[in-house]
């Protein structure tokens, strides 16, 4: 290139890059919360991106606490909950008159892994969970053998969800009995991928996470069936739709903030969630919600329906439909 | 001539400034960490703190011990030292007293890329080559381990120590080493009988500096070593650093001004007291033994 030519071409380009950055967005939408409905809300985004370049989209990730904090100061329109909202927050909403629509969008079984060199534990009992996990297990329960007679006297090294996560509010209160009640000795991380890798490197480890972190790291860990008293279930899409996977499936839920939703970039795009959760809730390893539920859900949104149907009742084993139809 | 001497005034006073602006920034952070430590110490007892085994202050049955992170911080940074101190230290003295003036060229400048890599490369190096390479000989060596961060971060301060060592070792008197050789010494006599004692303040003192550089190291150890607070000596165990705790709970969603929060403030004072210690060593040994030998 001569030189006089590479000058202009020069501005051009960075003329080129920079019209790029101030492009026009005829809509916004913020969304934030829940790293293990990020996957869903993520793929929803990216595929309604295709037919609607000019409205843009942010998902963020800061586990559902963080992501409430922020849904409660007015700075995201859509809030992704891994468990429904508590009475604490949905109060900090309203100090700010944030009203809320609280929408499932999927079911998620919780996995509990353990290395694949592991090669003694088949399954193990939710009393056995709780044994390992309940606060009065720290610098206890520091072997196998300790959890079930038969098990080699292997250091037990654990691997879980961090404080300001759903999956760890989710997880206490299924296995040890209250939310957020578990020893504190162990790997605690919001980042799953540093549970995937530690587990996966370590012959004593046990963790739990997302159904669909699982599934993406299939070749690097075993799963770990859960005996309820019905003999060991492992999660798949029928035993976690229909509660057989109990008490480790749940539902997964994005807020929408109810001013928002009156915006039609907004109602367009949970339309475009609501109408294609089914399918995309599949392709990135959740389990659907029964039709009838979406549907339901959809006509919520219609009906500006506020608040939440839990109110601050647990969610484990839960009926949605039943839940949704009430008045 | 009253114009010059203002103009000269006025430089002096803009110079001022800005060695003020460090000595601001020096105090500000020893305020504000040592307002809200002050405020920490005033609902948790500071003999707990330096007492209890347990740290887990984000969780229902809170422990505020800083032990278990105070070890992890200086386990991983024992390892680096151990490995980086011999290292450095042949690389200096074989530098300075074999190598042709061209190799030293060449290799000097290699070396001082070590310093400028990312110190988040340097984790995922740790992580994904050097923990999966040491388990294939140490088995039962965890995923997230002291070792390889450890070892990691010891390559990473090996400039720091040859690089001062070398200038030390430098500035010995060339009298002493032709004295050295005049008595019939070998090479390596003369080097490591000789050169290092004469040279040992300025070894020290970039010993130090690596220390201190090893003990704030952050990244390595937030990414390879892992999150357990574990109250452990062994280097096959995950640990958490102190640097690694403060990291955890600044990403995370504690909120502020709470209590909770206010730990990380605990364990920065504790970690910012240990290195202000030794850089306080490092300036006194430097000054004491100076002029050794003018």
């Amino acid at each position: 290139m001569s030189r006089k030519l590479f000058l202009p071409m020069a501005v051009f380009c960075v003329a080129a890059s920079l019209s790029s950055c101030f492009k026009q967005y005829k809509g916004k939408i913020q969304i934030d919360g829940s790293s293990s409905v990020y996957p869903i809300t993520e793929a929803v985004a990216e595929e309604y991106r295709v037919n609607h370049a000019d409205i843009r989209i942010t998902v963020g990730v800061s586990g559902t606490g963080g992501g409430f904090k922020k849904f409660a100061r007015g700075e995201t329109d859509i809030s992704n909950a891994s468990r429904p909202i508590t009475a604490k927050e949905a109060a900090a909403c309203k100090a700010n008159n944030i009203a809320f629509i609280e929408i499932p969008v999927a079911y998620d079984g919780l996995a509990v892994v353990v290395s694949p060199t592991n090669d003694f534990v088949d399954y193990l009992t939710v009393a056995e969970l709780k044994k390992i996990w309940e606060p009065a297990a720290q610098n206890k329960i520091t072997s196998w053998k300790q959890v079930r007679d038969g098990f080699p006297d292997l250091p037990i090294r654990l691997y879980g969800a961090g404080t300001s996560s759903g999956t760890y509010d989710y997880f206490t209160e299924a296995i040890v009995g209250k939310a957020k009640s578990s020893r504190g000795d162990y790997t605690a991380s919001e980042d799953d991928n540093v549970l995937v890798q530690g587990v996966a490197s370590d012959k004593g480890g046990l963790g739990y996470f997302g159904l669909a972190y699982y599934l993406e790291n299939k070749s690097k860990l075993k799963l770990v069936g859960i005996d309820n008293g019905l003999g060991p279930k492992f999660p798949s899409d029928s035993t976690v739709t229909n509660g057989v996977y109990a008490p480790l499936s749940r539902p997964e839920f994005i807020y929408v903030n109810a001013a928002a939703a009156s915006n039609e970039t907004v109602k367009d795009f949970i339309k475009f969630y609501i109408d294609n959760a089914a399918q995309l809730v599949k392709e990135v390893g959740y389990v659907p919600l029964p039709a009838e539920v979406y549907k339901l859900a959809y006509q919520r949104m219609l009906d500006n329906k506020q608040g939440s149907m839990f109110g601050n009742t647990t969610t484990v084993g839960a009926d949605l439909e039943k839940l949704m139809k009430k008045p | 001539m009253v114009n010059r001497r203002l103009k000269e005034k006025m430089i002096e006073g803009v110079m001022m400034l800005c060695s003020f602006v460090t000595i601001l920034t020096t105090l500000s952070i020893i305020i504000i960490l040592a307002v809200d430590t002050f405020k920490f110490f005033g609902e948790v007892s500071i003999i707990d703190f330096f007492t209890d085994t347990q740290w887990t202050p984000l969780f229902s049955e809170k422990h505020f011990g800083i032990l278990p992170l105070l070890m992890g911080t200086l386990l991983t940074t024992t390892i680096a030292v151990l490995f980086a101190v011999p290292v450095g230290l042949i690389i200096a003295v074989y530098l300075n007293e074999y190598a042709s003036p061209r190799f030293t060229a060449i290799v000097k400048p290699i070396l001082e890329i070590l310093a400028a890599i990312p110190t988040v490369v340097y984790g995922f190096f740790a992580l994904q080559f050097v923990t999966p390479l040491l388990q294939s000989f140490i088995p039962g060596l965890r995923g997230f381990n002291a070792l390889s961060p450890g070892l990691v971060m010891g390559v990473m301060i090996i400039p720091y120590i040859t690089s001062l060592s070398e200038d030390a070792l430098r500035a010995v008197p060339k009298s002493l080493r032709e004295a050295s050789y005049g008595m019939g010494a070998t090479k390596l006599q003369t080097a490591f009988r000789v050169m290092i004692p004469a040279a040992s303040s300025g070894i020290l003192v970039s010993i130090i500096l690596a220390v201190s550089r090893a003990l704030g190291e952050t990244m390595i150890v937030a990414i390879a070593a892992g999150q357990e607070p574990n109250l452990t000596f062994n280097p096959m165990e995950s640990v958490e650093t102190i640097t690694t705790y403060i990291v955890q709970v600044s990403m995370g969603d504690v909120p502020q001004d709470s209590l909770e929060y206010r730990t990380i403030f605990a364990a920065g004072m504790t970690l910012f007291v240990f290195t202000f210690i030794l850089n306080n060593i490092s300036f006194w040994l430097r000054k004491k033994y100076q002029n050794q030998y003018e």
